[in-house]
């Protein structure tokens, strides 16, 4: 070996990514289009929701993003390296694959409001709330 | 575990933060005259991207400046974000000095260049076939 990977203590630490290593390489070259990944954070307030989502390497022009009522479709594709002949891998953990998942918002979207942002690999969704769904501050006028 | 998260010292006013730091997924393709380091480093700027070798010791790390509104709160946490880490022992047969990076789109790509030494010797085989 050429590299020889340090810390693989660092791995136990995180179960979870392991987990879903795991889980790839049992279940992914079976199961072009899987559920629950990629994992999404959600910040909202009263007016919108904003969805993240880490896609290193993605091209942002294989990200599909709709959104109907109350949730956000995201399809994408990531392409494995590309091996020429005499070439291979001595590690291979990036995940690569066709995905989909949908994602339920805590409230109604604007959809023709929705922006969409890709920059050092994280999609960032801006999903502004229905309007009709808005909560509104009723005055109380003085007599 | 004191490997995981660190505490950092910001500039503001000798303030501690806690840094989370993460194992990026990487690839390593071995061709014939490189060894290609391919790493995940979603959210780091390509500026912030740190790249030593130490003796044989070479080690990626990626900082984070994720700037946070705070007008919005959270709702789902299913990602957490911090920097990333990860250090790989180089053997003599690379060439350190002619490590050579690039960053696109939150993924680190390093070729490692083998030593004349191994590819001259993977020539000659090439040459008898």
């Amino acid at each position: 070996m050429l590299i020889r990977e340090l810390e693989r203590l660092e791995n136990f630490l995180e179960p979870w990514r392991d987990f879903e290593r795991l889980n790839r390489e049992l279940f992914g070259t079976f199961s072009p289009v899987r559920t629950e990944f990629p994992p999404v954070n959600v910040r909202k307030n009263e007016e919108k929701a904003v969805v993240t989502a880490e896609l290193p390497g993605v091209d942002p022009e294989s990200v599909d993003i709709s959104v109907a009522e109350r949730k956000l479709t995201l399809r994408f594709e990531r392409k494995p390296e590309e091996l020429k002949e005499g070439e291979s891998f001595t590690r291979k953990e990036r995940w690569h694959g066709e995905f989909s998942r949908t994602i339920e918002l805590p409230f109604n979207i604007q959809a023709e409001k929705v922006e969409a942002r890709f920059s050092r690999g994280i999609l960032d969704i801006e999903l502004p709330r229905a309007e009709a769904e808005k909560p509104r501050k009723i005055t109380v006028k003085p007599e | 575990m004191a490997e995981t998260i660190k505490d950092i010292k910001t500039s503001e006013g000798g303030h501690r933060k806690e840094r989370r730091i993460y194992v990026p997924a990487v690839d390593v393709i071995e061709t014939a005259n490189n060894i290609l380091v391919i790493a995940d480093m979603p959210g780091v700027d390509e500026k912030s991207v740190d790249i030593t070798v130490e003796k044989d010791l070479l080690t990626i790390y990626g900082m984070i400046d994720t700037p946070v509104s705070h007008d919005l709160g959270p709702a789902v946490a299913e990602y957490g974000i911090g920097d990333y880490r990860r250090a790989f022992s180089l053997s003599d047969e690379i060439d350190s000095e002619k490590i050579k990076a690039s960053f696109k789109d939150g993924v680190l790509k390093l070729v490692l260049p083998k030593s004349d030494k191994v590819r001259t010797r993977k020539i000659q085989v090439i040459s008898e076939a």
